[in-house]
């Protein structure tokens, strides 16, 4: 499967960040195990130390398996300046996670993230592409709520 | 596209679909679409204009609505607004005397005066 | 077919879909179905219009009425009463001072703006090409590929004046001459859309609300300067824009205005977009060409500089999102025009990105020059509730927080570094008098080490021990000579670091010791928060006298350290409280109070510890 998605892309260096993006995305636990680091190793010829090299620098990939749905909760300063931190409590204890951790039933992984520019509606969280703003603890329940009840 | 020219008939163009958002418009016709006006059938009268208007692909004209006028007795009241001439208000209005409206005063700028009700301000 | 009479424009922008403008259009989409109205009006898209905090908005042509703050439910009424009876709904207009603003022109945040990037933002279909051309799209592209040579188009930009928007403020003329001159077989021209700093959004507006705009910017400088490849490095967290740029590109390409001799000048472009993975260093422009490369997004020093050996070793350009939008408008509208705005060394207009606690928060562009006071005041509005203004923070983790004091200062590249801020990316964080500053500033601090990429050691050892002495500073162990240690390191890390972030990082930190030095002393000497912000130095106490013994703090207190009776009162053990808030929260009536410093308790107990611990080591 993995080397199905290599094969998208031409064998150069400058596709890997595409690559581990299309891999973690489409893989249902939403990260990168150390088979496919392996198959884009072979197929870009690059050594594996550099692959993950590179998949540690960025945020955004994960080397642990993690939930369906990924909440990234902005913490940065306009975020904070507008209680941020009130949403984090919220959030961890309606999932009963700490940050970086996911949900038993593997439905969410609670994450903290730079700013995501919607700083204008603040506090804001996106779920997997969905941004949600000017949250307040119950608006976050809420959404929490109607995704867990999606499915 | 390859020149200029190009580009400025397609920005023509494009300028004509945006004619809403304060383009050049010569003629604004206004329907009364209050309560009393749309009971007396401002909806087919509004259709009836967008319709006309755009079987002839007159480009410089706009269709808008507004609220009660206070001309219940003459509904559906319509107002054509045209720059540097007084306003003409038609009264009684409905399909048919659109179709002629349109054909005598927007097209060829003759006012119709049977339908008038008022003009200026 | 019918003719339109109505042109609905909703935003779009990421502010005012995450408030569910989205579900709003779909909701218009049944309605004007049920009335069977659906032919006569036009739907539009739009970018970002500016005033997040009303989201989400929209704006109805041809009357020009803006409504605010609408919800599904308002949608039947709005083509009720609006669009079938010609009777706008008044109750969602903006209201200011007893009466009723109707039009967008009216509404006072647009007054002191000048739209020069944003100019079609919120006003045309992001996604049509046509909508574009329309305003005047592609015509400077066209008139620069058949009637100008390279050399008079870096000429235009240097007579405009125009700087870099995405931070230093940089020439851009130089950047690009420096390119046109350097002789080689590939050139490569970067659109730098790894906006990153907390706060702003101007980037992701423009490229999510007037894509066309900043691709044709990109030719024009690419035809300037001999580039035939370009980039778009967006930020993976943009999804929105991303596909707006794919879909720019796709269509300029599909009617010729991109490829192969583009305006029959023989000028061959073509562009691609690239994204990030979340590293905010990647918005340095070596570290960025790293990561298009594949690689991790290190800096690297300069020289060389990109305009030498930048992407794959050849000359590059790095622009800014907001630069590239506006070079179209200085070529359609003349560079003098350009010039004629702002001051005397930073021209034009800059878009700011105004969050907070600040009445109009959202996205505004107006004159180089124009005051804070008239930025946060007269566009923004002012301040939320009966809070007085205390500090605003410009350019983001790299800027500094500029006081009351410095109101009337003009917004420009000198006047805002002269005083230990900077541009930045325009992001414009208003604070009220609630906020510590030294809480602020760890906070900052805490940003940067956690984006610092760990290359070189001033910035990753330095900012850490900066962090840790502003943690001793909050949590009460602060000790006489931390100002000046922090003072001391901040401007070693200023000299010593590789790339923008660590030279800049120290910024927030040295901007509120020299602004307001005396909450540092006072956390320090007094271990008191005056704000009651750092938890550590402040408590909770229950007045006894207004507490009616309801028991419900008790009850609610994840540590049970609360005791009392109904007879007794209630009383907090202020050694075991977290303060985690919930007593304050739940008090019906209000009896309990924040109180500023360490509880003598505590305090007694952290001396306990201490002489505990130093026992044991002897």
């Amino acid at each position: 499967m993995y080397k199905e998605i290599c094969a998208k892309y031409a064998p150069t260096k400058d596709n890997l960040i595409y690559i581990l993006h299309e891999i973690q995305d489409t893989h249902p636990q939403h990260y990168i195990s150390g088979e496919a680091v392996k198959d884009v190793s072979d197929y870009l010829k690059v050594p594996e130390n550099h692959i993950y090299g590179v998949l540690t620098f960025y945020s955004m990939y994960s080397t642990k398996p993690r939930g369906k749905n990924i909440i990234r909760l902005c913490e940065s300063p306009p975020c904070y300046i507008k209680g941020s931190d009130n949403i984090l409590r919220k959030l961890k204890s309606i999932l009963g996670v700490s940050v970086g951790e996911t949900t038993k039933d593997g439905k969410f992984t609670l994450e903290l993230c730079a700013c995501l520019g919607v700083c204008g509606n603040a506090p804001v969280m996106m779920i997997n592409e969905d941004v949600y703003g000017d949250l307040s603890e119950e608006k976050a329940e809420e959404i929490i709520d109607k995704i867990r009840g999606r499915n | 596209m390859k020149t200029l020219a190009d580009l400025k008939k397609i920005r023509e163009k494009a300028q004509e679909d945006m004619k809403l958002r304060g383009g050049n418009v010569r003629i604004k016709i206004v329907v009364g679409m209050g309560t009393s006006g749309i009971a007396m059938g401002a909806r087919e009268v509004m259709k009836t204009f967008l319709e006309e208007i755009a079987a002839r692909n007159l480009t410089d004209v706009m269709v808008t609505q507004t609220g009660e006028k206070g001309l219940s007795s003459m509904e559906p009241v319509v107002d054509l607004i045209e720059e540097g001439k007084p306003k003409v208000t038609y009264g009684n209005m409905n399909p048919d005397k659109v179709k002629k409206v349109v054909v005598e005063h927007i097209v060829n700028g003759r006012v119709v005066s049977d339908y008038v009700v008022a003009t200026g301000n | 077919m019918s003719l339109k009479r109505i042109d609905l424009l909703i935003c779009c922008g990421s502010g005012c879909v995450s408030a569910g403008a989205l579900k709003i259009k779909e909701r218009f989409h049944e309605v004007l179905a049920e009335h069977n109205i659906a032919n006569e009006v036009n739907i539009i898209e739009t970018g970002c219009m500016g005033p997040c905090d009303y989201g989400p908005v929209m704006v109805i042509y041809p009357e020009g009425i803006f409504y605010k703050k609408v919800t599904v439910d308002d949608v039947a009424e709005i083509v009720a009463e609006h669009f079938v009876k010609g009777r706008p709904v008044s109750r969602l207009m903006l209201q200011d001072e007893e009466k009723t603003i109707a039009a967008k022109k009216d509404v006072p945040f647009y007054q002191k703006q000048v739209k020069v990037a944003l100019e079609n933002c919120g006003y045309i279909n992001p996604e049509s090409l046509d909508e574009y051309i329309a305003t005047g799209g592609y015509e400077a592209l066209g008139t620069v590929l058949t009637e100008m040579k390279p050399q008079d188009v870096i000429n235009v930009i240097k007579d405009s004046g125009l700087r870099g928007r995405g931070g230093g403020g940089f020439p851009t003329h130089i950047k690009w001459q420096m390119v046109h001159d350097n002789k080689s077989d590939e050139k490569y021209i970067i659109c730098n859309g790894d906006e990153g700093d907390p706060g702003a959004f101007m980037d992701r507006s423009l490229l999510e609300g007037d894509p066309h705009r900043v691709l044709e910017g990109m030719m024009i400088a690419a035809y300037a300067m001999g580039a035939t490849n370009g980039f778009f490095y967006i930020r993976a967290e943009y999804p929105l824009a991303i596909k707006r740029i794919k879909m720019a590109i796709q269509q300029a390409k599909e009617v010729g205005l991109m490829g192969k001799d583009v305006f029959g000048s023989g000028f061959c472009f073509d562009a691609e977009v690239r994204t990030g993975a979340g590293a905010f260093v990647c918005g340095e422009e070596m570290a960025l060409i790293h990561s298009i490369e594949g690689q991790r997004g290190n800096p690297t020093p300069k020289p060389p500089y990109p305009a030498v050996q930048g992407l794959w070793g050849k000359p590059t350009v790095v622009n800014n999102v907001e630069t590239l939008g506006n070079i179209s408008t200085i070529f359609r509208k003349g560079a003098q025009w350009f010039a004629s705005m702002g001051t005397e060394k930073s021209k034009g207009t800059k878009v700011f990105a105004l969050t907070g606690d600040i009445k109009n928060t959202g996205l505004v562009e107006v004159p180089m020059g124009i005051t804070l006071r008239e930025l946060i005041f007269d566009v923004g509005g002012g301040m939320i509730g009966d809070h007085k203004f205390k500090a605003v923070q410009l350019g983001g983790p790299s800027g500094g927080c500029l006081t009351v004091d410095h109101l009337d200062t003009g917004v420009d590249y000198e006047s805002l570094k002269e005083r230990g801020a900077m541009m930045g990316s325009g992001g414009v964080i208003v604070m009220n008098d609630d906020k510590c500053m030294v809480n602020v500033a760890k906070f900052f601090m805490d940003f940067c080490v956690e984006e610092s990429c760990g290359k070189c050691s001033p910035c990753r050892i330095g900012l850490k021990q900066m962090l840790e002495i502003l943690e001793r500073i909050t949590s009460g162990y602060g000790r006489e000579g931390d100002i000046e240690e922090l003072q001391r390191l901040g401007e070693s890390i200023s000299k010593l670091s590789l790339c923008g972030l660590g030279q800049t990082a120290p910024n927030p930190v040295l901007s509120t010791i020299r602004y307001f030095r005396d909450e540092y002393e006072a956390h320090i000497r007094d271990k008191s928060c005056s704000n009651k912000v750092c938890l550590d130095l402040m408590h909770f106490n229950i007045d006894k006298d207004r507490c009616i013994g309801c028991s419900l703090c008790a009850r609610k207190c994840p540590v049970t350290c609360i005791t009392g009776s109904r007879e007794e009162k209630y009383t907090i053990n202020q050694v075991d409280c977290v303060k985690c808030g919930n007593c304050f929260d739940v008090c019906p009536v209000k009896a309990i109070d924040k109180v500023p410093g360490i509880h003598p308790a505590v305090a007694a107990n952290r001396e306990a510890l201490k002489k505990a611990a130093h026992n044991h080591e002897d």
